[in-house]
C-alpha cells in the first residue's frame, strides 16, 4: 500500500464526498463520520509519503503508471504527482488541519447550516482534495483543474454563510475566476512555446531551447504570477479575502484561512522553483528598467504596511484577523522573493506556521463567538475570566502572530528577518518588524479587553444588527470545539521549538537549488 | 577555562517555574500555597548556592537543553560569574520578597493572589533563564518571557491606572526588543555565520567597522529597555502602579537589572571591551549613561509619589551601572557588577518599606510622612539605612561599589563622568534624606497622630530589616563579592 | 498598413481573444449588474477557449483522426503518422475540461446570485451597496 500512499492523499476525500452524494444525503448522520474517516485516511497517507520523502527524498508517482516516453528523462505523457520535503510539509499542513477543523465542525455545523448538513460536509471534502491535489501534482493543466476544484467548493462553502456572505461569495467568483483565467491563460502560453505541460518538462525545455528571452515565456510568467496573487490576496488584489472569510460560516473560515492562500502560496513558489526556475524568476527584467525581485519584496513590504494597518482599525474580529492574514501573505512573497537561501525557507517555514496560527486564531474566534454570540473585539470583555483555557490557547496565536519566542512566530520572523538582513532589503525588514509592533497593539488591546472588567473597557456601540442579536450561545464549550483548538496551539510552540527539524527538511529540498541574488 | 558539564542551572531555572503547577493547584489554600512558594525559592537559592564554589575555582557549568535552536545557535545555559553574581542575588532576595508579599498582600486585602504568586514564580524563571544564558539567543527568549511574564503583575490591580501603566509598560518593553534587539541580533547573527555565544573577546569582535559596530551598540543598548535608559525610561514610574513586592522585586532587581545585565553581556560578551576600545565607541554609551544618571536624579526631586521618586532613583542607579562597564576598565567592571547587588539589596529595602508604610497607614506621598518615623521606627531606621547605601555612604554596602566606579572612570581619564557621578550622589543626598528628616523630625499632622507604634504586619517588617541589616553586612564582609567581582573584570578585560 | 500586415492579420486569432477577453474583463469590473457581470465572465472565459482552440490549428491539417480506409485495398496501420497532417489535438482536449469548469462556475455564480436576489430584492449593484451601507458595519 505505501507506493499507493500519494494518490491515496486526494483519492480518500474525494470518494469520501462521493460517499456523502450517494449515502450521507439519507442518513445525515453518517455525514461526519465519514469525512472524519476519509480525511484521516488522507492524513495516514500523508505521513506514509512524508516517511518516504524523508527517507528516500524526492520521488515521482505516475497515475495509472504511465511511463515517460523517450530516450533520457524523456518527456510526461499522463500526469504524475511529485512529492518533495517542501510539498509533503504542505501536505502534511493540509491533512492536520483539515481533519482538526472537521473535528470542530461537529457542533458548528449543525448550529449554522441545519439544512445543508452532508451539502457543506460534500463540499469540504472537495475542498480538501483540491487543494491536497495541487500541492502533489506536477502537471501545469491538472493544476488548474484541481484549483477551480477549490475555488468552486470554497464559492460555495462561503455562500451558505450569512447575507452579507453571499455577496462577498459572488465578489469572490468574480476576482477567482479572473484569477484562474489568467492561470490558464499563462499555461496556454507556455505550452505554445514548449509543447508539454509536465513542469518539470516544460523547464527543461525552456532551458533546453534557450527560451528564457522568449516574449511568450514572459508573458505567462507574469500572467501565472498575477493569478496566482489574485488568488492568494496578495495586496493590492485582496479586495475579496476579508468579507469572505468574515462573513462566511465558523468552519468554513478556519478550514479556509489557513490553508487556501497558504497552498496559493505554495504554487507560486512551485512555480518559480520547478517551473521557471530561480535564475530566471530572480533575475528576469522583462525588459523593464528593474529588477523582478525587488519590484516584488518592494511590493512585499507594502502589502505588509498595508494589510497591517488595515488591521489596526477593524472592530470585528474575523475581520481584523483577515486583514493579518493579507499582511502575513506579503511576508512569505517577500520572503520566497529575497533570493537568498534563508528567505526562501523563511517563507516555507512560514507557510506552516501561519497555518497553523491562523487555525489556531480562527478555531478560538469560534469558540468566542459561539459562547457570546458576539463578533466583535468589544465583545470579549472578561474573558480571562470566563473562559482561562480557550484564552489561553488564543494568547499562544496571539504572541505567535506578534512573533515573541518561544512560538514559531519568532522563529518565522528569524529566518525572513535574517533573509532580509543577507539580501539587504532594509524596507522589508522594517517592514517586517513593524507588522510585529501592529500585531502586537492589535492583540494587547483585545487582551485588555478580555482581562479588565467591563467599565474599562472601550465602550461598545450598541449592536443594531437584527441577524446577530438573536444568536443561540452555548454555555459551556464541547470538547470538539477546544480539543482542536488546543492542539493547534500546542502545534505553535512546537513549531518553534523543532524549527531547527523542519528548516533543515525544507533545506533538503532547496539545497541543489542555486539563488541568484539581483546583481546590484 | 574549564567547562563542566551539569544541568544544575537548568534546575535552578525550572525550580520557579514547576512551583506554579503547586501554587495554582492549592490556589484555595493560601497556606499551602505560600509554603510551596517558599520551598521553591529555597531550592532555588540553594541550587544557585551549590554553583557558587566552582564558578569562584574559576570554572564555567554548561547545560545544553537545546542543541540547535536555529542553525549553530543552540539553547544553552553557561553560568560564569557574572551570571552567578545576578542569580544569586536575585533568587535570594526572592525568598525574602515571598515573606514580604505574604504580608503584604494578605495585608491589602489583594484580590487573585494566585495569579500573583503563579507569575511571581515565572518571572523568576525568566529572571535566572537570562542570568544563565550562554548566547544571545537564549538569553532574548528569557528576556521576552520576562516582559510577558510580568505584565500581570504590573496591571493587578485592574483598575484604570494599572491599565494604562501596563500599556505603556508594554509599549516600551516590546517595541525596544522587538525593533531594536530583534534586528540587530540578526545582523549579528548574519555577519558571525551563525554562532552567537559569548565570548570573552566579544563573538562580534573583528567583524564590524566602527559604524556599524555603533548603530548594533546602540541597538542594543536602547533595545533592552529594561534598564531604564533615557529615553526609553518611562515605563518604569509606570510600572510602579503594580502592587509594592512587584515593584520591590522586580522593578528594583530583577526585571530592571536583567535589563542591565543584558546591557553588560552585550559590551563585555558581544562586542568585548578590547574590541570596543579600538572602535573607540563605547564613550558614545558612557554620555548617554552620564545624561540618564544626571537627569533622573533631577526629575527624583520633583517627585511627591514615594514609589514614583524610587523609579526615578532606580532609573539614575541602573545607568550607573551601564557607565561604569562602559567605562572599559577593570575597576568599572568591578564597580559595576558589585552595584547590581549592592543597589539590590538598598533599593529593595527602600521598596519594602514604601510598601510598609502604605500598608500600615494608607499613605503614598512624602509630603504625607511627616513624624511617620515615631510611629514607625524599625521600618524608617531601615529606609534610612537603604537610604544612605544608595546614597554610597559608609558604613553602607553602596559605598564599595561607588568607589569602584569612581576608580574605573579615573582609570579610563572620564573626568568628566566622574564629576557627574559626584553631583549625582549629592543629588541622591537631596532626595532621599528631607525623607527621613520629615519621618523623624517632623510633628505628625493632627489627625495622623497615633500613640506608640503601629508598625506593619510582621511578614513585612522581618524582611525590611533582614535587607537593611544586608547592607550593613555587605559593607563588613564584601569580601566574597568582591572575590566574584574581581573574577568577572579578569575575564571581560585585559589590564 | 506593414503594422496590420505585419502584426495583425498574421496573428489575428490572438487579437480576437484578446478583444473579447477586454470586453469580458470590462464588463466583470465595472458593471453594475450582477447578470451583466456574469455575462462578461461567459465572454471572458470562452475568449481563452477559443485562444487554446486555435492555436491546435495547423495549416493544411486535417481533424485528428486516423484514418485506415481512405483509399480502399490499402493498410495503413504500419504507415508512420505524419503530426503536420493533423491538428493538435491537446488543446482540444484540455478545452473540454476547461468548458466543464466555466460551465461548473457559471451554474454555481448563477445560483449565488439567485440567493442574493432573494436576500436583498435586487441584482444592481449600487442598491445593493447602499441596503449595506444601512446595516451595521464591522
Amino acid at each position: 500500500m505505501g507506493e499507493q500512499a500519494p494518490i491515496a492523499i486526494v483519492l480518500a476525500p474525494l470518494f469520501g464526498a462521493l460517499l456523502i452524494a450517494f449515502v450521507g444525503i439519507r442518513f445525515k448522520a453518517l455525514c461526519l463520520p465519514v469525512t472524519l474517516g476519509a480525511l484521516t485516511v488522507s492524513l495516514a497517507a500523508t505521513i506514509e509519503t512524508f516517511r518516504t520523502v524523508l527517507s528516500e527524498g524526492e520521488f515521482i508517482y505516475l497515475i495509472s503508471g504511465w511511463e515517460r516516453l523517450g530516450e533520457g528523462k524523456g518527456i510526461s505523457i499522463g500526469i504524475e504527482y511529485r512529492v518533495d520535503a517542501i510539498s509533503a510539509l504542505v501536505l502534511l499542513v493540509i491533512a492536520a488541519v483539515s481533519l482538526l477543523v472537521a473535528v470542530y465542525s461537529r457542533t458548528r455545523v449543525v448550529a449554522e447550516t441545519p439544512d445543508r448538513i452532508p451539502y457543506y460536509y460534500m463540499l469540504y471534502l472537495l475542498l480538501v482534495a483540491g487543494l491536497a491535489g495541487m500541492t502533489i501534482t506536477n502537471d501545469a493543466f491538472n493544476l488548474f483543474v484541481l484549483l477551480e476544484i477549490s475555488s468552486l467548493t470554497s464559492y460555495a462553502l462561503i455562500a451558505v454563510g450569512s447575507r452579507r456572505a453571499v455577496l462577498s461569495a459572488f465578489n469572490y467568483v468574480i476576482m477567482g475566476t479572473i484569477g484562474a483565467s489568467f492561470y490558464l491563460l499563462g499555461v496556454g502560453y507556455l505550452y505554445i512555446k514548449t509543447g508539454v505541460l509536465n513542469m518539470e518538462d516544460i523547464h527543461a525545455v525552456i532551458v533546453a531551447n534557450d527560451l528564457a528571452e522568449s516574449p511568450s515565456i514572459q508573458v505567462a510568467f507574469v500572467l501565472i504570477l498575477m493569478a496566482v496573487w489574485i488568488k492568494m490576496a496578495f495586496f493590492p488584489l485582496h479586495a475579496w479575502l476579508p468579507n469572505a472569510y468574515s462573513y462566511s460560516p465558523t468552519t468554513t473560515g478556519a478550514l479556509m484561512a489557513p490553508l487556501v492562500t497558504k497552498v496559493m502560496i505554495y504554487i507560486m513558489i512551485r512555480m518559480m522553483v520547478t517551473v521557471f526556475g530561480l535564475d530566471y524568476a530572480f533575475r528576469a527584467t522583462l525588459g523593464m528598467p528593474f529588477n523582478w525581485s525587488n519590484l516584488v519584496v518592494s511590493l512585499s513590504s507594502i502589502a505588509i504596511v498595508a494589510g497591517s494597518v488595515m488591521a489596526l482599525s477593524r472592530r470585528d474580529l474575523k475581520k481584523m484577523l483577515s486583514y493579518i492574514i493579507i499582511a502575513e501573505v506579503g511576508y512569505m512573497v517577500g520572503g520566497a522573493w529575497l533570493a537568498n537561501e534563508r528567505g526562501m525557507t523563511g517563507a516555507v517555514y512560514h507557510i506552516v506556521n501561519d497555518a497553523f496560527m491562523t487555525l489556531c486564531l480562527f478555531l478560538a474566534v469560534g469558540v468566542f463567538i459561539a459562547r457570546t454570540g458576539d463578533p466583535r473585539i468589544a465583545g470579549m470583555n472578561g474573558l480571562f475570566k470566563k473562559m482561562p483555557i480557550t484564552m489561553a490557547a488564543f494568547t499562544i496565536g496571539a504572541l505567535s502572530m506578534i512573533g515573541l519566542p518561544p512560538t514559531c512566530g519568532f522563529f518565522s520572523k528569524w529566518y525572513l528577518v535574517g533573509g532580509g538582513i543577507e539580501a539587504g532589503q532594509w524596507h522589508f525588514v522594517g517592514a517586517l518588524l513593524f507588522s510585529s509592533l501592529v500585531n502586537a497593539v492589535i492583540f494587547f488591546r483585545i487582551f485588555e479587553i478580555a482581562y479588565f472588567p467591563k467599565e474599562l473597557s472601550d465602550p461598545a456601540p450598541e449592536c443594531t444588527d437584527p441577524d446577530a442579536a438573536p444568536v443561540a450561545t452555548l454555555q459551556r464549550t464541547p470538547l470538539s470545539m477546544s480539543l482542536p483548538l488546543w492542539i493547534s496551539a500546542i502545534a505553535l510552540i512546537g513549531l518553534g521549538i523543532f524549527n531547527h527539524t523542519i528548516t533543515q527538511w525544507i533545506g533538503s529540498a532547496l539545497g541543489s537549488l542555486k539563488f541568484f541574488p539581483p546583481a546590484g | 577555562m574549564e567547562i563542566i558539564v551539569s544541568p544544575v542551572p537548568f534546575y535552578a531555572c525550572l525550580a520557579s517555574l514547576l512551583a506554579v503547577i503547586p501554587i495554582v493547584a492549592f490556589g484555595r489554600w493560601p497556606n499551602i500555597r505560600e509554603t510551596c512558594t517558599f520551598l521553591a525559592g529555597a531550592a532555588k537559592l540553594a541550587l544557585v548556592l551549590a554553583m557558587v564554589p566552582v564558578v569562584l575555582k574559576g570554572k564555567l557549568i554548561e547545560f545544553t537543553l537545546v542543541n540547535e535552536i536555529v542553525k549553530g545557535v543552540p539553547l544553552q545555559f553557561r553560568v560564569d560569574g557574572l551570571g552567578i553574581l545576578f542569580g544569586l542575588v536575585a533568587s535570594s532576595l526572592w525568598i525574602l520578597t515571598t515573606l514580604y508579599s505574604t504580608g503584604y498582600m494578605r495585608g491589602a486585602n489583594e484580590h487573585s493572589q494566585t495569579r500573583f504568586y503563579a507569575f511571581f514564580a515565572v518571572s523568576l524563571c525568566a529572571t535566572l533563564g537570562v542570568a544563565f544564558a550562554a548566547n544571545l539567543l537564549t538569553l532574548y527568549l528569557f528576556y521576552e518571557m520576562l516582559s510577558l511574564a510580568t505584565y500581570p503583575l504590573v496591571t493587578h490591580h485592574q483598575d484604570k491606572e494599572a491599565r494604562s501603566g501596563g500599556r505603556t509598560y508594554l509599549t516600551y518593553l516590546l517595541s525596544t526588543s522587538i525593533g531594536f534587539v530583534l534586528p540587530a541580533m540578526l545582523y549579528c547573527y548574519s555577519k558571525t555565520g551563525g554562532s552567537m555565544d559569548f565570548s570573552t573577546g566579544g563573538f562580534l569582535a573583528g567583524r564590524v567597522g566602527p559604524t556599524e559596530g555603533l548603530v548594533v551598540l546602540l541597538l542594543f543598548v536602547f533595545g533592552f529597555a529594561k534598564s531604564g535608559i533615557m529615553p526609553f525610561h518611562s515605563w518604569l514610574p509606570n510600572a510602579m502602579v503594580a502592587p509594592t513586592p512587584v515593584s520591590a522585586l522586580l522593578h528594583a532587581v530583577a526585571v530592571v537589572k536583567v535589563g542591565v545585565f543584558c546591557t553588560i553581556r552585550v559590551i563585555t560578551g558581544v562586542f568585548g571591551t578590547d574590541f570596543l576600545q579600538t572602535l573607540d565607541i563605547a564613550a558614545v554609551v558612557s554620555w548617554i549613561a552620564g545624561f540618564t544618571v544626571l537627569v533622573s536624579s533631577l526629575i527624583a526631586l520633583t517627585q511627591d509619589n514615594l514609589k514614583r521618586r524610587l523609579a526615578f532613583s532606580t532609573i539614575g542607579q541602573l545607568s550607573y551601572i551601564i557607565l561604569g562597564v562602559s567605562f572599559l576598565t577593570a575597576n568599572g567592571v568591578i564597580g559595576s557588577s558589585m552595584h547590581i547587588a549592592m543597589h539590590a539589596v538598598g533599593k529593595i529595602t527602600l521598596f519594602f518599606c514604601a510598601g510598609a508604610i502604605y500598608i500600615a497607614t494608607g499613605k503614598k506621598y512624602v509630603s504625607q510622612l511627616s513624624g511617620i518615623g515615631r510611629r514607625m521606627p524599625f521600618t524608617m531606621a531601615a529606609f534610612t539605612l537603604g537610604s544612605l547605601s544608595i546614597i554610597g555612604l559608609p558604613p553602607l554596602c553602596g559605598a564599595w561599589s561607588k568607589w569602584f566606579l569612581f576608580l574605573g572612570g579615573m582609570d579610563a581619564k572620564q573626568y568628566v563622568l566622574v564629576g557627574i557621578l559626584i553631583v549625582s550622589s549629592l543629588l541622591n543626598i537631596a532626595y532621599l534624606i528631607p525623607i527621613v528628616i520629615k519621618a523623624f523630625f517632623e510633628q505628625p499632622s493632627e489627625e495622623d497622630k497615633v500613640d506608640g507604634i503601629a508598625e506593619a504586619p510582621l511578614a513585612c517588617v522581618i524582611p525590611l530589616c533582614c535587607t537593611a541589616l544586608g547592607c550593613v553586612a555587605l559593607f563588613a564582609f564584601p569580601g566574597f563579592l568582591h572575590s566574584l567581582a574581581r573574577l568577572i573584570a579578569t575575564t571581560t578585560t585585559t589590564p | 498598413m506593414e503594422f496590420v500586415e505585419q502584426f495583425i492579420v498574421p496573428k489575428f486569432n490572438y487579437w480576437i481573444y484578446v478583444v473579447l477577453m477586454m470586453i469580458g474583463m470590462h464588463a466583470m469590473i465595472a458593471k453594475n449588474n450582477f447578470f451583466k457581470k456574469l455575462i462578461g465572465m461567459a465572454i471572458f472565459q470562452t475568449a481563452i477557449i477559443l485562444f487554446y482552440v486555435s492555436i491546435g490549428v495547423k495549416e493544411g491539417a486535417n481533424i485528428p483522426i486516423l484514418d485506415h480506409h481512405m483509399m480502399p485495398g490499402e493498410v495503413h496501420a504500419n504507415d508512420p503518422v505524419i503530426a503536420a497532417k493533423f491538428t493538435n489535438p491537446l488543446p482540444h482536449v484540455l478545452m473540454l475540461t476547461a468548458i466543464v469548469v466555466s460551465v461548473a462556475t457559471l451554474g454555481l455564480a448563477l445560483a449565488i446570485s439567485q440567493k442574493i436576489y432573494r436576500e436583498y430584492g435586487t441584482l444592481e449593484e449600487d442598491d445593493i451597496l447602499s441596503q449595506i451601507k444601512l446595516e451595521p458595519n464591522d
